[in-house]
């Protein structure tokens, strides 16, 4: 490892613009002749749009147009899809609702937009709104998902009776039957999943310019996939064929899965820039991401699991109601299915698992992918469950998990799933000891004489990432390959950029990214840029989501780099009379191995565009591209134990201590790898005590500002201490595994376990408010 | 519309607005200052914090006409040259920031906090004070780090002053 190579803490390149005021994220961008956009959303869960007079509002200053629904149907704007197959148990394909991407006749959600007002300034717009009289007929709505699949209960989509979406089904049933009717314990659980909101800290925005002479649309967006965003716009939405459509997403301030998809208002915006013949700028407040950037998790669940009379799993069962909201999302219907049930396994031996997911509409806001995006629902029912048995069979929850851990790999789970490698005994050893777990009893003790209730509670999660081999992927029902590609230009003068499709919306990638060409090259950082976020500039990509970027994005670079150097060793040795196998590289040279021969990359980089002294044959250039198919899923894996205190005066929860032990495989920088765990333990902290998208029984959003809804805050959360155990995955070249989502997938359960273990009392829902832990500590 | 006078890192600028316009907008929109950001509309997120005379502000929060007369600091006035002020280096230097967007109103409110308490921070009285600012990103935890780290690093920039 070099000082910038892998393995290195190198601070990152991109801070500079961010900590001086420089970055530059959609909102900042501004179009010589830019109008403003301001939609005008629903107020009602459920109504059909009786009419929408904007005639006070075309008279007033400053507005430009007024379009609505009708207008965006007629002009064959396609409508909103999902990108993701799921067949139900009997056969039929998941039932779509139509979704316009601006309602025409029916509105389904609170703040479905039904117009949009175009004008000189976002004010006037504003104002404008104000203006257009939209008459609804109010319909019965319906939010909760029980409520929603009852016989008599409204229907939100013709195409959907029951609103029922799917009702799918994984694994053998039938052995796990066969398992209950043999087992010694059998221990039972309901589990809600706690509905949340993204919130990345940027609001989504987009910015639209037609240009009319040549019919070619430039599209600025918070996405975390602008070519997955111009694949879609262009394949399905009928904007603009690809190559008259470019995709930039520039900065962008957070995306957590949120900014993975493509929402109506940047198909309005793209449409109506062409309308009316200026660019037109959208930038959402906050309240609208509380109504329009789709939700995470609300599930609802029930789980058995089965075990012997060693306290071995012998089976597992489990039922789960997901709310989908009022339409299907871009990859909605994937989370509760293939990102969900077949992780249901966990860190743990189970010979027979059988899952049943009923996928539900609701008059409420789209749910789709949020960090760690089905991963965190299985965990955490997994991991509730594990600590519910060892109470009930009276074991060391730490020692029954052990107990049943899976030890050998690779190892095929009942449910699709094969785990390449893992040690986690070695994380949680590592956890245990962070922590002192063997001290626990006296440390609990002493809070009790102190009048403190004092609770540890553990957590072994494993999540799938590196988002996926494709194959796989196509065979259950993704609509697209899930490859990387990556380019790899040497310049002239040896400066060497990376073109990606990964994206960087936070992850540090210009950092990252570079630290493996230092690795393999031997020149430093500051001679490496990375070219990201811009579909006219970047090739192909599939873009940041599911931990995919190192394990997936980077190995696609290393493919392309593998490439490179390999013509540049052609064209060393050409120069250096030696043999292409006899050239090593090192500190940014090309050396002949065993002697003082060599010569440094600007020279071969030069050789290569001057093109004067080629190998015969050889094209000039030096310039490789790549795309990097995995060949599995990764698989992440760790233990977290949090410890707390919890007030059973005020119901209050004190953090006291939590560590995280994680393998992750190979770290290309510990200290971005540290700051994403920190960042998804927050969220999944954030789940178990404060966060919930509340709707009230019609639908009513209770949470859509920063007022309503519970952020944690630097003083609602710990500082943390971590710690890694590394297997390294055999599935990659780099032997990566991804890091991005396993805090908020594994911290939600190590929350509410300590809590209850605290409070000796085993039911306990998310969030854990203090009223809520008060009551359940008083109740009778 | 109101022609509001004030002195922005360091610069006087007149600026006709209209008088519904925020000060964040005036940034923004009229001094092209987008490094001064919004991230909720309700003065939580403190994205958009900025110095006026000296005291950090929500500049979300209070109309341009407010702050006619006053001297306006922001993130991109905080800088000497190309050398960082210490909160901007502590941040860079211990990882306190991911996608960036909330960075501009944490240093500006960190700054803030550093001056009040003096030498007397500690892990506690940091997360307290951070309170009206929110990270999606870092989990905080590195922010706190970078807070303690620059209030050092303040302390001896004094010194020498």
């Amino acid at each position: 490892m070099g000082v910038e190579g892998i393995g290195a803490r190198v601070v990152r390149k991109e801070d500079k613009r961010f900590i001086t005021g420089k970055g530059r994220y959609v909102d900042d961008i501004k179009l010589t002749g830019m109008t403003y956009a301001h939609f005008i959303r629903s107020p009602h869960a459920h109504a059909k749009v009786r009419k929408i007079d904007s005639s006070a509002a075309l008279k007033m200053p400053g507005v430009v147009a007024v379009l609505t629904g009708q207008q965006i149907v007629d002009d064959k704007v396609g409508n909103l899809i999902c990108g993701w197959a799921i067949t139900s148990k009997d056969g039929s394909p998941m039932k779509m609702g139509a979704w316009p991407a601006m309602a025409p006749e029916t509105v389904r959600f609170v703040g479905q937009a039904v117009a949009v007002v175009i004008a000189e300034s976002k004010n006037l717009a504003r104002d404008a709104a104000e203006a257009v009289v939209v008459d609804y007929e109010e319909l019965p709505a319906v939010a909760d998902v029980h409520a929603a699949i009852k016989s008599g209960a409204p229907q939100l989509h013709p195409e959907a009776p029951g609103n029922q979406v799917y009702d799918w089904v994984i694994g053998d049933e039938g052995a796990v039957n066969a398992a209950f009717a043999k087992a010694a314990n059998v221990v039972k659980l309901d589990v809600t999943n706690n509905r949340l909101a993204p919130n990345a800290m940027e609001p989504r925005a987009a910015i639209a310019d037609y240009d009319a002479a040549e019919e070619h649309f430039t599209l600025y967006t918070t996405s975390q996939n602008p070519h997955v965003a111009r694949l879609v716009l262009s394949a399905f939405y009928n904007i603009a064929p690809e190559h008259k459509l470019r995709v930039i997403a520039p900065d962008v301030g957070g995306g957590f899965g949120s900014k993975i998809f493509i929402y109506p208002e940047e198909m309005v915006a793209l449409w109506a820039s062409k309308k009316v013949g200026r660019p037109v700028k959208w930038t959402g407040d906050r309240t609208e991401a509380f109504l329009t950037d789709a939700h995470g998790r609300d599930h609802v669940t029930h789980a058995e699991m089965a075990f012997d009379a060693n306290n071995k799993i012998t089976g597992f069962k489990v039922k789960t109601y997901a709310n989908f909201g009022a339409y299907m999302s871009l990859f909605s219907s994937s989370v509760p299915t293939y990102l969900y049930a077949t992780l249901l396994s966990g860190q743990y031996n189970i010979p027979a698992i059988h899952a049943e997911v009923i996928g539900v509409y609701t008059n409420t806001t789209p749910v789709d992918a949020y960090r760690g995006a089905g991963r965190p629902e299985a965990s955490y029912l997994i991991e509730r469950l594990m600590e519910t048995a060892a109470r009930q069979l009276k074991v060391d929850p730490a020692e029954l998990r052990r107990s049943n851990f899976i030890t050998q790999f690779p190892h095929q789970t009942p449910v699709i799933m094969a785990y390449d490698t893992g040690d986690f005994n070695a994380s949680l050893d590592a956890a245990m000891k962070a922590i002192d777990y063997a001290g626990f009893p006296a440390r609990k003790a002493k809070a009790k004489a102190d009048g403190k209730l004092r609770g540890i509670g553990v957590s072994c999660y494993i999540e799938a990432c590196g988002i996926a081999p494709s194959k796989a992927v196509g065979s259950l029902g993704a609509g697209v390959g899930l490859w990387e590609s990556a380019e790899v230009r040497v310049n002239p003068v040896g400066t060497i950029e990376i073109l990606t499709g990964s994206h960087s919306h936070g992850q540090g990638h210009e950092t990252t990214f570079c630290q493996l060409v230092a690795e393999r090259l031997g020149v430093p950082i500051s001679q490496v840029s990375i070219v990201h976020g811009d579909t006219d500039k970047v090739q192909f990509g599939m873009g940041t989501y599911g931990s995919r970027s190192a394990a997936v994005g980077l190995t696609a670079i290393l493919k392309a780099m593998e490439k490179m150097e390999s013509k540049a060793k052609k064209i060393a040795a050409h120069a250096l009379e030696a043999s292409e196998a006899d050239i090593v590289i090192e500190n940014g040279e090309f050396k002949v191995t065993g002697t003082d021969k060599a010569i440094a990359l600007p020279m071969v980089a030069l050789a290569a565009y001057t093109a004067h002294n080629l190998p015969d044959g050889m094209e000039p250039g030096l310039k490789e591209s790549a795309f990097y198919d995995p060949t599995n899923f990764t698989f992440p894996a760790g233990t977290y134990i949090c410890e707390l205190e919890v007030d059973s005066g005020t119901g209050k929860t004190s953090f006291v201590n939590f560590v995280a032990a994680d393998d992750f495989g190979r770290l290309i920088n510990p200290m971005i790898v540290e700051g994403q765990v920190h960042g998804g333990l927050v969220q999944g902290i954030g789940q178990a005590l404060l966060e919930h998208a509340i709707y009230d029984a019609n639908g009513q959003p209770v949470t859509a500002s920063f007022m309503d809804y519970a952020m944690p805050r630097a003083d609602d959360v710990p500082s943390f201490n971590l710690s890694h155990t590394t297997t390294l995955c055999p599935g990659n070249p780099l032997g990566i595994k991804g890091c991005g989502e396993a805090g908020a997938i594994g911290a939600s359960a190590a929350v509410i376990n300590a809590i209850t273990d605290a409070i000796g009392k085993n039911n306990l829902e998310m969030p854990a408010t203090p009223d809520r832990v008060w009551r359940t500590i008083h109740a009778a | 519309m109101s022609t509001v006078k004030l002195t922005v890192n360091g610069k006087a600028v007149a600026v006709d607005v209209e008088d519904r316009t925020l000060l964040v907008q005036l940034l923004r929109d009229h001094l092209n200052l987008t490094g001064t950001h919004v991230g909720c509309d309700t003065s939580q997120c403190g994205a958009c914090v900025v110095h006026m005379d000296g005291k950090a502000v929500k500049s979300c929060t209070m109309l341009a006409g407010q702050a006619d007369g006053s001297t306006i600091t922001t993130i991109e006035g905080i800088a000497k040259g190309d050398e960082l002020h210490p909160m901007q280096a502590a941040f860079r230097d211990n990882h306190g920031l991911q996608c960036g967007y909330c960075t501009p109103g944490m240093i500006m409110s960190a700054i803030d906090i550093v001056h009040r308490h003096g030498g007397q921070l500690d892990e506690a009285t940091v997360r307290s004070e951070l309170e009206g600012n929110i990270c999606r990103c870092t989990g905080y935890h590195n922010i706190v780090k970078a807070v303690l780290d620059a209030a050092g690093r303040m302390k001896v920039s004094q010194a020498a002053e």
